[in-house]
């Protein structure tokens, strides 16, 4: 694998070597310190994201690697500089790799084009965020041993959404079923040509669900007319205690994170019992220690 | 130079004049003198032997995009006419959006000389409907038409008015001048970039709904049925736009239509791994809706092909897809892809001809378009048989964003001719200056 760009496109054994190459990381495994010793991993973070963009840098340093951190606060980009001149010129500097979160879809395709290095999609726009898939998945296997014929549901703002996205070419490549539920203004078309179920009746498909992976909600949508208002995506497809109660009993349930409580997830649900949202961090500098040794072979 | 040319044993396609065979054709002073069945014996003709070739009316682009005042980074008019001739093309129909907008004699006149010293082809101006393409208060309508426009429009940008669209198609029949649309309700468009449908939902990419291009062209149906002005709707890119136009003109309005060459030939896909030499606006849509366009240009719903050719540099293109700028260049790929169509067997190739020569004349009410004897002789001549590869480094235009480059297309331009001038051969412009 050159590049990490998205899931879609990868086969289900590129997937597995991934979540298993974590899996040993995540014991502890061989010693990994030497193998991007002496290299540079670049984080381009056009957007800002601490979470993702530390975890990066943790698995980098677990791999010997020194880090450039580089963002668009007070750089050349907002003096006009292009996508292209900011990627080349971190590219003149020599790193291994380029992790790029973008806003523009496709960003990190474009900086691929024209870059020797290897490129790590670290989320773009509303395209794909698939480090956040492998870890979500990465999670799951851990708990199931295998995805097959689990049924994963995702609630929330699935247009915007590059985890919905991701996760959807991840799981199902993984041989679980995904159902995708928001208000019909938030359902793009073409989601079951992608291989999903599709519906907007949160309460019907939550007692099949194996797990539940509930969706940042970003309040300017409702500015823009997508859903009324907070209160009422809330009341219609927020994952509350009473919701939590018609799962299965051994459901699980996931959030990518940040969360607003109380909005998409209600506190009772997000630390409670079968929540591994402090799971899905743990495991991310794993599932990325993996990617960069993977990408930078 | 020899002011008697002679056109021999091509196979003559004339769509206004009912002719499709073997013929010669007489050119003197400029203009078409005779075509003939049998032979022709002239003495000191220049004679081009066209044998195995087709000999076409020039074709008419009704809208192209020069940049010229104030993007001559992107194309000149001199630049552009060679795109033109190098494409067949004996005249096209100047966009108004440059910098400044031609809103007014001034920027007509300009662009008129300009054309004038390329001696390529034929430029013929489009006006602006409203002062700085604002949508706000319409321009000078009378000053434009004395100024040479042949029609009026805001193209790139629609005509959100209601009130003011319909005022523009009532005074506008003070001139009989056709208003040219680009039908677009921006409230559906929104920050749209790409068709939406299934390429967009898995690229991530805002979609732009069919609903923005037809809602608008339903409103301005309406509006031309109760003012019975003259409306031409540019780059028709949808099913529903198809289907709206051809009851429009069943129902008797005066209504005409274009077609781009991309509109029917690309679907979404091409977008592909973001590719921004596809973003264009009306963006690339469904099999479905390519179907539907090529039915419009086979039943006469749609009048025209028009390349909207539309240069941009690599800065403007080099970027994130939803950076990048609208628009694709045409001139020179317009032939080959409708010749492709032919080939498909979804166009027969006299209506393929008329879409590219009598429809848009007739569209606009322009000389040429045909060869009957006293036309202009704007002739092009075709190998429809060469198949060439689409090499975007070699175009005559300033700017390269075609999403065709490396197409295998059928049909090359042998000759162009402006006037009884040779302009074009061999892929070689001939006397510029
Ligand atoms: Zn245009």
């Amino acid at each position: 694998m050159r590049h990490l760009l998205g899931i879609e496109g990868l086969r289900r054994a590129d997937i597995e070597a991934l979540l298993d190459r974590a899996e040993a990381h995540l014991h502890g495994g061989p010693d990994a310190s030497h193998v991007l010793r002496g290299k540079v991993v670049a984080n381009l973070f056009f957007e800002d994201s601490t979470r993702t963009r530390t975890s990066f840098e943790m698995a980098a340093h677990a791999l010997g690697a020194e880090v450039l951190n580089w963002t668009t606060a007070g750089s050349s980009v907002s003096k006009g500089e292009t996508l292209l001149d900011t990627v080349r010129n971190i590219e003149a500097t020599g790193p291994v790799a380029l992790v790029i979160r973008h806003r523009s879809s496709g960003a990190p395709h474009l900086a691929a084009r024209h870059v020797r290095c290897a490129v790590i999609n670290a989320g773009d726009g509303t395209h794909e965020h698939p480090s956040q898939a492998l870890l979500d998945a990465f999670t799951l296997r851990r708990r199931w041993g295998s995805l097959d014929g689990r049924t994963v549901l995702i609630v929330g703002d699935i247009r915007h959404s590059r985890v919905a996205r991701s996760n959807l070419h991840c799981l199902t490549t993984l041989g679980a079923k995904v159902v995708l539920c928001g208000p019909p203004t938030l359902l793009p078309p073409g989601l079951e040509s992608l291989g999903a179920e599709v519906t907007s009746n949160l309460d019907s498909v939550l007692p099949r669900a194996d797990a539940v992976m509930c969706l940042r909600v970003q309040t300017e949508r409702q500015s823009e007319n997508f859903f009324p208002s907070a209160r009422e995506f809330s009341r219609m497809f927020g994952l509350n205690a009473a919701r939590a109660e018609r799962l299965k009993p051994e459901a699980l349930v996931l959030h990518p994170g940040p969360m607003n409580r109380g909005v998409e997830i209600a506190p009772a649900v997000a630390d409670g019992p079968r929540s591994v949202i402090l799971e899905q961090v743990a495991h991310g500098v794993a599932v990325r220690r993996a990617i960069l040794e993977e990408v930078c072979r | 130079m020899s002011s008697t040319i002679l056109f021999r044993r091509g196979r003559v396609i004339d769509p206004r004049n009912g002719v499709d065979g073997v013929r010669d054709v007489l050119v003197r002073d400029g203009r078409v003198a005779e075509v003939s069945e049998a032979p022709l014996q002239v003495q000191d003709a220049r004679v081009v032997e066209a044998s195995g070739r087709l000999v076409l009316p020039g074709f008419i682009d009704l809208h192209v995009h020069l940049r010229e005042p104030g993007e001559e980074g992107k194309e000149t008019i001199l630049t552009g006419c060679m795109a033109a001739v190098a494409g067949g093309f004996t005249a096209v129909v100047a966009m108004p959006n440059t910098k400044p907008v031609n809103d007014s004699v001034l920027v007509s006149e300009y662009v008129k000389a300009k054309a004038r010293e390329a001696r390529l082809c034929h430029v013929y101006l489009a006006g602006a409907i409203t002062k700085g393409l604002q949508g706000e208060e319409m321009a000078e309508m009378g000053a434009l038409v004395s100024a040479g426009c042949v029609c009026i429009t805001d193209d790139g940008r629609p005509v959100m008015n209601a009130g003011l669209m319909r005022r523009a198609l009532q005074y506008a029949q003070l001139f009989d001048l056709p208003v040219m649309v680009h039908e677009e309700d921006l409230t559906l468009s929104g920050k749209g970039v790409m068709n939406e449908g299934r390429t967009s939902t898995r690229l991530g990419l805002t979609g732009i709904p069919p609903s923005a291009e037809v809602a608008m062209v339903a409103r301005d149906m309406v509006l031309l049925e109760e003012t019975k002005g003259r409306l031409h709707v540019a780059h028709v890119s949808c099913e529903g736009s198809v289907r709206l136009i051809r009851e429009a003109k069943r129902r008797g309005l005066r209504v005409t239509a274009e077609a781009t060459p991309h509109h029917f030939t690309l679907d979404d896909e091409a977008v592909g791994a973001y590719d921004t030499h596809a973003r264009m606006n009306p963006p690339l849509r469904t099999r479905r809706d390519i179907e539907a366009v090529r039915e419009g240009l086979a039943d006469g719903t749609i009048d025209a092909i028009a390349t909207d050719h539309a240069p941009h540099g690599v800065l403007e293109k080099q970027v994130e897809f939803d950076k990048a700028w609208n628009g694709v260049v045409g001139l020179e790929t317009a032939l080959g892809l409708t010749l492709a169509v032919v080939r498909e067997g979804a166009l027969s190739l006299q209506r393929a001809v008329a879409l590219l020569t009598d429809g848009p004349a007739k569209a606009f009410g322009l000389p040429g378009g045909h060869l009957a004897p006293g036309a202009p002789a704007d002739i092009t001549v075709v190998e429809p048989d060469v198949e060439w590869t689409v090499d975007s480094a070699r175009f005559f235009s300033r700017s390269r964003n075609t999403p065709f480059h490396g197409r295998r297309l059928p049909g090359r331009v042998a000759q162009t001719w402006v006037d009884g001038r040779l302009v074009f051969e061999d892929g070689h412009i001939k006397e510029s200056r």
